[in-house]
C-alpha cells in the first residue's frame, strides 16, 4: 500500500474514527427520523374531529325513512324521484291495517303490466332510445338493451322496424359489445342521413378500460331497407375525451347539423365540475373532427348532461324543420337530461352558428333549471326528422316505479312513449307542444261519448265504457263561471308533488278523472286538474297524476306528478290520456304539460279496471265532455322475412 | 469538515419531515375523504366502520368507496340469505309466505342490484349504481313488511337496508 499522505496512519485511524462516527451519525439519523414520524402522526391524529354518532341499528324502519330522507334526498319539491323515498306517503314503512300483505305480487298481475301497443322489446332490460330515423320506407328504432337480465347492464343495441311507428317487428341486435372500444357498453348514440344517401351513426362507446369514446358505424348495406347489419369504422373511435374532461364524462353525441361552411356539427354533453356542459365538434367526413373551442352552452349546478338534444323549430309553419335548416322563423331547442335527477329539461333560445353559442330566450329558465318536456317518468329523450310527414317526433324512455324483485320476477323492466310530434307553442311562443302522433289513432276501435255532464261537489261518477285498460280519452272540461267570480283571491302556490293529491280538497280543485280504478275505488289512479285564483284575480291551473292510490301494493312509487300549465283566455280545461295497461300517459291544454307514469294495481286489472269522473272542488261544480275509445293492440312481435313487407 | 455530515444530515431530517407533514394534501386519499363522505350519509359510524374493514379504502376515491359498500351489501344478503334458508326449513306455517317472498326479495338484491351497481360504478354511469342500492332498501323493507306477526330477520334486514342507504349517499357524490 502505498503511502502518499503523511496522514497515512492518522487515516487509518480516522477512517476508523469515521466509520463509528458513520455509526453514530446513523443512529442520530435514525432517532430523529423516528422522532419526526411520531410527532407527524400525532400532527395527524389532532386533526381527527370525530364526531360519534350513536349508531341506529335498531330504529324501527319509519325513523330510517326520515333520516334517509334528510340525508339522501334533496325532496319531492325539487323533483328528485329515489325509490327509497316513495315509501314516505305509505305510511312510512310500517305495517298500515288494512292494507294487504307486502307481495301481493302473483303471475296474473305481473303479465297484466305488459303494455299492448307501447314499444317494449319481448323480454328484459331497455334504456334509452338510439338512433331513431326514417329510411326507405321504413322507421327505424335502435335502443339500450340488456340481453341478459331485467336490469342495466351489459348494454347492446336492440333494433326494431315500423311503418307507421306504431306496428313494430324486432329485428336482430344491430350492434353487441365485440370491440375493445366498446366491450363495456355499446352506449347511446344518433343517426344522420347524408343527403347522398348514406347513413352515419355516432354513438358512445365504454372501452376495455372504461373510457367514454365516440365510434362511427354505418350500414353494411344501403339496399337493405331493414339496415339489419351494421359495420363498425375499423379506426374507431372518432373521438376520445377531450384535455381537461374526465373519461366517464364524455357519452350521446348528436344529430350532425350542416355549417354554412359546409361541415357537419355536432354536440356532446359532459360536465365541468358541477356544471353541464356541451361540447361541439365540426367534421367532414364523421372521421376526424375538429373541436370547436366555445361551448354550445353551460348551466351552473345541472351536473352531468346526458342525451343532450338540439334542433330547430318552425315559428311559422306546424310542420318540423330538418336538423339542418337554416332560415329566419326559426327558433332553436336545446335539450339535456339531467344525471342527477332524472329528468329531461328543454330551452327555446336561438343559435349563433360563428360563435357556436346556443341562448336561452329566458336564461332564468335555461336547460337544466326550466321546462321540462315531461312532468313524470320520461328521459333520456331524443328526437328525430321525420322526412316522409315533416315533422320532428319525439321518443322518450320510460322506466319502472316498482321493484326490482317485480322485475325480476315479470322478465321485463322499460317502455317507450308513444312517439310524440314536437313543435313550437304559437300561442305562448314560450313552449313546446308535444302530441302523440297521429299513427295511434288507427288503434281506436269502439268509442263512447258523454256530453256536459254535469259533476257535483263531492261527486265520483262511474263511467260505463266496457274495459278500462286500453284507452284514448280526450276530455274538455269547465268549471263554473259564477264560482270563479266569487272564489276568494288565494297566494298559495299549488305544487303537485307536496299537495297531497286528489283527495284534498280545494275551492277550485281537483277535478278529474279516476284511471285503472277499481269498483270500490281501493285502488285508482286521479289526473286531474286544480285550479287557483291569485291575489290578481288571474287563474293558475296545475295539472297533476297521482300515484298515491294507484296500488295496495307498498313497494310501488307512491308520488303525485305534475305542474302548471298555462291556459291562455277563452280556453277550456282539455285532457288526453293514454291508458294502456302499466302506463298512463296525460297531455294538457294540447300538449303544453305532459305527465307520463307507471300504475301496478294489484286489484284494478283486466276487467276489473273502471273509468270515473270525479270532481273533489268545494266551490264548484265541473261541466266534463269526453270520447273514450277502446284501443287496439298494436301486436309488436318478430320480424319474420315470409311475411308481408 | 467533519461538521458537515452531521449538517447534511439535520438537512436531510428536515427536510423529510418537511415532506412527510405536507404529505397528506399530496396523498390521493385519506382519512379525511372517508369522514368527508361518510358525513353525508345516513349512518357516519356505520360507514366509518364498513369502510375501515377494507383494506383499500385509505386509498380509494368516491367511486372506491361506493364500490367497497356494494361490496358491502353483497355480504349482508348473503347472511340474510343463509337465514332464510335456516328458517325456511322449520318455520311455523304461517311464516312460510314471508319467508318465500323475503327469498325472492333477497334474489333480486343478489341477481340484479348489486350486479347492477358493480358495473354501473365500474364502467361510469353511477345513476344505476343509486338505482341498484336503492331498490336493495325496497327489498330489505319488503321483506320486513311481510311478516304478519314479529319478523325472525328484523337484524339481517336492517343490516341490508342500512349498508344499501349508505351505499346510495355515497354514490350521490358521483352524480
Amino acid at each position: 500500500m502505498r503511502n502518499d499522505s503523511p496522514y497515512t496512519p492518522l487515516l487509518n485511524n480516522g477512517s476508523h474514527n469515521n466509520n463509528r462516527n458513520k455509526e453514530i451519525h446513523l443512529i442520530v439519523f435514525g432517532f430523529l427520523l423516528l422522532a419526526s414520524l411520531i410527532t407527524f402522526s400525532g400532527y395527524i391524529a389532532s386533526n381527527n374531529n370525530v364526531v360519534s354518532v350513536v349508531p341506529h341499528a335498531d330504529v324501527s324502519f319509519s325513523d330510517e325513512v326520515t333520516k334517509t330522507n334528510t340525508v339522501v334526498s334533496r325532496g319531492v319539491s325539487a323533483g328528485v324521484s329515489e325509490k327509497s323515498n316513495m315509501f314516505l306517503s305509505a305510511a312510512g314503512g310500517n305495517k298500515v291495517v288494512g292494507e294487504s300483505e307486502s307481495f301481493p305480487w302473483n303471475n296474473t298481475m305481473l303479465s297484466w303490466q305488459r303494455t299492448a301497443f307501447h314499444f317494449q322489446p319481448e323480454k328484459n332490460w331497455m334504456n334509452d332510445p338510439n338512433g331513431p330515423m326514417y329510411y326507405k320506407g321504413w322507421y327505424h328504432f335502435f335502443y339500450q338493451y340488456n340481453p341478459n337480465g331485467a336490469v342495466w347492464g351489459d348494454i347492446v343495441w336492440g333494433h326494431a322496424v315500423s311503418r307507421d311507428m306504431i306496428h313494430w317487428l324486432h329485428l336482430p341486435l344491430a350492434m353487441v359489445a365485440d370491440q375493445w372500444y366498446d366491450s363495456n357498453g355499446v352506449w347511446t348514440g344518433s343517426a344522420t342521413l347524408l343527403p347522398d344517401g348514406q347513413v352515419i351513426m355516432l354513438y358512445t362507446g365504454s372501452t376495455n378500460e372504461s373510457v367514454q369514446v365516440q365510434n362511427l358505424a354505418y350500414p353494411a348495406d344501403l339496399n337493405d331497407p331493414l339496415l339489419v347489419d351494421w359495420i363498425k369504422y375499423p379506426s374507431n373511435p372518432v373521438l376520445v375525451p377531450p384535455p381537461g374532461i374526465l373519461p366517464k364524462d364524455f357519452r350521446d353525441p348528436t344529430t350532425a347539423w350542416l355549417t354554412s361552411e359546409g361541415k357537419w356539427r355536432i354536440t356532446i354533453g359532459s360536465k365541468l365540475n358541477k356544471t353541464g356542459i356541451a361540447l361541439v365538434y365540426d367534421t367532414v367526413d364523421f372521421k376526424t373532427y375538429e373541436r370547436k373551442e366555445n361551448l354550445l352552452n353551460a348551466v351552473p349546478g345541472t351536473g352531468m348532461w346526458e342525451c343532450v338534444d338540439f334542433f330547430p323549430v318552425s315559428k311559422k309553419s306546424e310542420n318540423g324543420l330538418d336538423t339542418s335548416f337554416k332560415g329566419d322563423d326559426v327558433k332553436h331547442v336545446m335539450k339535456v337530461s339531467l344525471d342527477d335527477d332524472r329528468h329531461d329539461y328543454y330551452a327555446l333560445g336561438t343559435y349563433d352558428e360563428k360563435k357556436v353559442q346556443f341562448i336561452a330566450d329566458d336564461l332564468k329558465n335555461d336547460v337544466g333549471i326550466g321546462l321540462r318536456y315531461d312532468y313524470g317518468i320520461f328521459y333520456a329523450s331524443k328526437t328525430f326528422y321525420d322526412q316522409k310527414k315533416d315533422r320532428r317526433v319525439l321518443w322518450g324512455w320510460i322506466g319502472e316505479s316498482d321493484s326490482e324483485y317485480a322485475d325480476v320476477a315479470k322478465g321485463w323492466a322499460s317502455v317507450q312513449s308513444i312517439p310524440r310530434i314536437v313543435k313550437l307553442d304559437k300561442k305562448t311562443g314560450s313552449n313546446l307542444l308535444q302530441w302523440p302522433v297521429a299513427e295511434v289513432e288507427s288503434l281506436r276501435l269502439k268509442s263512447d261519448e258523454f256530453k256536459n255532464l254535469k259533476v257535483k261537489p263531492g261527486a265520483v261518477v262511474s263511467l260505463d265504457i266496457e274495459t278500462a285498460t286500453q284507452l284514448d280519452i280526450i276530455a274538455e272540461f269547465e268549471i263554473d263561471k259564477e264560482a270563479l267570480e266569487k272564489t276568494a283571491e288565494s297566494n298559495v302556490e299549488y305544487e303537485c308533488s307536496t299537495s297531497g293529491g286528489a283527495s284534498k280538497r280545494g275551492a277550485l280543485g281537483p277535478f278529474g278523472l279516476y284511471v285503472l280504478a277499481d269498483g270500490d275505488l281501493s285502488e285508482y289512479t286521479p289526473v286531474y286538474f286544480y285550479v287557483v285564483k291569485g291575489s290578481n284575480g288571474k287563474l293558475k291551473t296545475s295539472i297533476c297524476s297521482d300515484q298515491s292510490r294507484s296500488s295496495l301494493a307498498n313497494d310501488v312509487h307512491k308520488q303525485i306528478y305534475g305542474s302548471v300549465v298555462p291556459v291562455l283566455e277563452g280556453e277550456k280545461l282539455s285532457l288526453r290520456i293514454l291508458v294502456d295497461h302499466s302506463i298512463v300517459e296525460s297531455f294538457a291544454q294540447g300538449g303544453r304539460t305532459c305527465i307520463t307514469s307507471r300504475v301496478y294495481p294489484t286489484r284494478a286489472i283486466y276487467g276489473a279496471a273502471k273509468l270515473f269522473i270525479f270532481n273533489n272542488a268545494i266551490e264548484t261544480n265541473v261541466t266534463a265532455s269526453l270520447k273514450v275509445w277502446q284501443m287496439n293492440s298494436a301486436f309488436i312481435r318478430p320480424y319474420h322475412p315470409d311475411q308481408k313487407r | 469538515m467533519t461538521m458537515l455530515k452531521p449538517i447534511s444530515f439535520l438537512i436531510l431530517i428536515v427536510c423529510t419531515n418537511f415532506v412527510v407533514i405536507e404529505c397528506r394534501t399530496i396523498q390521493p386519499n385519506d382519512e379525511n375523504l372517508i369522514q368527508q363522505i361518510c358525513k353525508k350519509t345516513p349512518n357516519y359510524a356505520l360507514c366509518i366502520q364498513y369502510l375501515h374493514s377494507d383494506p383499500k379504502a385509505p386509498s380509494a376515491d368516491v367511486r372506491g368507496l361506493a364500490l367497497i359498500m356494494v361490496n358491502v351489501m353483497k355480504n349482508k344478503a348473503n347472511i340474510a340469505i343463509n337465514k332464510i334458508h335456516q328458517l325456511i326449513g322449520k318455520s311455523p306455517p304461517d311464516q312460510k309466505e314471508a319467508l318465500d317472498n323475503c327469498a325472492d326479495n333477497y334474489n333480486a338484491i343478489v341477481v340484479a342490484d348489486i350486479p347492477e351497481a358493480t358495473e354501473a360504478l365500474l364502467k361510469g354511469n353511477p345513476k344505476f349504481a343509486e338505482d341498484g342500492a336503492n331498490d336493495a332498501v325496497v327489498e330489505a323493507r319488503g321483506c320486513e313488511n311481510g311478516f304478519k306477526g314479529k319478523s325472525p330477520l328484523t337484524a339481517e334486514n336492517n343490516a341490508m337496508r342500512d349498508a344499501s342507504a349508505i351505499t346510495a349517499a355515497i354514490v350521490r357524490n358521483l352524480l
